[in-house]
């Protein structure tokens, strides 16, 4: 594994911008932020069509929406405590309302911002944008996914959302890699429990596969990058072969992946599903890695829980 | 301004007074105060100032207008019924599940609404977005905002009256609707937005104060609004709540009180009389 490329997905979101840069439609907004945001990578080739709306979350929204109604499509970025959280009524009453083509880049999301600590490090925010109707919600694993989810969001009519890490991730998939919003990923097949990730937990729910491949266990791996609409036929197909499932996300286990998952088979096909994530309590300041152990997001305390999940089957 | 001119707008904003007394009777609920206040306004944004095709709703050259303060939508979808954007017996239906007319502005539900609205603070940054996007396609359409005066009591309204005097947008207009009355009292016993003028000048405003309901100096500030270059231009509009009603006017618990059976028909008697002798 010594030659796995890290990369953090909002590198690959400031990138990607300045990929889609040519295109006339195109507008990058940011509220301060540009250098952590990367959206500077866009300015800089593109300063004509970048605009600096301050630190002003909730107006930066109001004027994404009402650039989206003159033709535009609209990025508009900022961290994700403050584009979610901050302005979360200006999202859902100027965007998701009239269903505008404003693209949200939230990037430092989860406990992964480090030393910043609690007050920036969201775990809220899929929570909140699942709640709101229109919204569709992309949470990438790499930087290969994030950027052609950036792609994906800018060809897609509609408000989406898109959350990155500031921490420098592992790589899971390939160059060939073919992103499609809503379908998700059997990364690798099994049969005696389905670990359903998302974002950087996607390269601990690997990690945790091999694992338990060493104990006997046979885990097949989900990358759920799309978390609202969420596929739904794939993981009531997972829950109908292997019987229990692992949820493993970088969000509060109130609301995000974990309780989209249960929300998805509760109806259709209930199986002993086990979330993994923030456990309903605030971040804290420290080395991002050392926060991801602390508070139980790895390898490890997956291969723990698809434990828990396969005693708990019938 | 033209008498004739005067006179077919004075016609016009008590046809839009009765549009705001029908839709609020027949829907049982409403904002009639603060529809009243700004009909003259709206009237003549619709009738005179505008740009806009009642044929070709999403036209994109037209003049744009987000009623910041959406919850005064009754005055709007009448001057838009009046207009021609859909049928003036729609009015009725406003508020019923099945109306394109909601209780609040959806540019989803209604031709000729350019925005949605109704979270107080938010239509001017929508607004400025618009106006902004004229700028970057190089278009030369207007975008017209009315706020309500306790409205600007939201932070937002601040940061995006900043952003537009610091982007120098002089294709913007915003109207505060400056009845002094929000719902829990006066604006000044409530939380005072004043100075409101001085404060829209500090972020790079030019700031116009006229009577809201004087057609002539209407004109003269959208006139001058028009002319000034550089800034976005901020008219003050000095009105009283409930205005055209007696018995609403100028009383706060009219801001969202439907008028019952009786009160219906005392009000459309008055607008018909005030019509009826604009007509003589």
């Amino acid at each position: 594994m010594a030659d796995v490329i890290k990369c953090a997905t909002r590198d690959a979101y400031g990138s990607a911008l300045k990929e889609l840069g040519a295109r006339d439609d195109i507008l990058v907004l940011d509220a301060d932020l540009a250098k952590a945001t990367k959206t500077i990578a866009f300015k800089k080739e593109f300063p004509e069509k970048f605009i600096d709306c301050g630190i002003a979350e909730g107006n930066m929204m109001g004027i994404a929406a009402g650039l989206a109604t003159t033709g535009y499509t609209v990025f508009a970025s900022s961290f994700a405590m403050f584009a979610a959280g901050r302005a979360f009524e200006q999202v859902r009453n100027s965007i998701a309302y009239p269903n505008l083509n404003v693209k949200i880049g939230a990037t430092h999301a989860g406990i992964s911002v480090g030393e910043d600590g609690a007050s920036h490090q969201c775990c809220e925010d899929i929570a909140l944008m699942r709640s709101v109707p229109n919204m569709v919600i992309i949470n990438p694993a790499d930087d290969v996914e994030a950027r052609q989810a950036v792609l994906a969001a800018a060809e897609h009519e509609g408000p989406v959302y898109m959350r990155f890490g500031r921490l420098a991730v592992p790589r899971v998939n390939a160059e060939d890699y073919k992103f499609e919003i809503g379908k998700g990923v059997t990364l690798k097949d099994g049969k005696d429990v389905t670990i359903v990730a998302s974002g950087l937990m996607v390269a601990e729910a690997l990690e945790a596969a091999e694992k338990l491949a060493e104990e006997g266990i046979d885990a097949r791996v989900i990358n759920i990058h799309t978390i609202k609409p969420i596929d739904k036929e794939l993981l009531v197909k997972a829950a109908k072969e292997t019987g229990a499932i692992v949820t493993a996300e970088e969000h509060s286990i109130i609301g995000g992946l974990g309780g989209a998952v249960c929300e998805a088979l509760c109806e259709e096909y209930p199986v002993p599903v086990i979330r993994l994530g923030v456990n309903d309590t605030f971040g804290k300041s420290g080395p991002a890695l050392e926060l991801l152990k602390i508070y139980g997001l790895d390898a490890e305390n997956i291969v723990a829980k698809a434990k828990v999940a396969i005693a708990a089957k019938k | 301004m033209e008498e004739n001119k005067k006179l077919e707008l004075k016609k016009l904003a008590v046809q839009v007074r009765k549009g705001v007394i029908e839709g609020t009777y027949n829907a049982k609920s409403g904002h009639p105060g603060g529809s009243l206040s700004i009909a003259d306004i709206i009237t003549y944004l619709y009738f005179s100032e505008m740009n806009v095709n009642p044929e070709k709703p999403d036209w994109e050259d037209r003049d744009r207008f987000v009623l910041s303060k959406g919850h005064t939508a009754p005055a709007l979808y009448a001057a838009l019924a009046l207009k021609g954007f859909f049928p003036a017996e729609l009015i009725k239906t406003l508020r019923k599940p099945d109306s394109i007319l909601q209780g609040h502005p959806s540019m989803r539900y209604t031709p000729g609404v350019d925005m949605s609205t109704g979270s107080l603070g938010q239509g001017i940054s929508a607004a400025v977005g618009m106006a902004l996007g004229a700028k970057l396609k190089g278009k030369d359409f207007r975008v017209y905002t009315a706020l309500g005066d306790g409205e600007i009591e939201e932070g937002q309204v601040w940061e995006a009256a900043m952003f537009a005097g610091n982007k120098k947008l002089d294709n913007l207009v915003a109207i505060v609707d400056y009845n002094k009355l929000q719902i829990d009292g006066s604006i000044d016993e409530v939380n005072s937005p004043y100075p409101i003028k001085e404060k829209f000048e500090a972020f790079g405003w030019n700031v116009i104060e006229i009577c809201g309901h004087c057609f002539c100096e209407i004109e003269e500030a959208f006139d001058k609004a028009k002319a000034c270059k550089g800034k976005p231009t901020c008219i003050v509009a000095e009105t009283v709540k409930g205005k055209g009603v007696s018995f609403m006017e100028d009383q706060c618990d009219w801001h969202g009180t439907a008028p019952k059976a009786d009160q219906y028909e005392q009000a459309m008697a008055e607008l018909d009389a005030a019509l009826a002798e604009l007509e003589a």
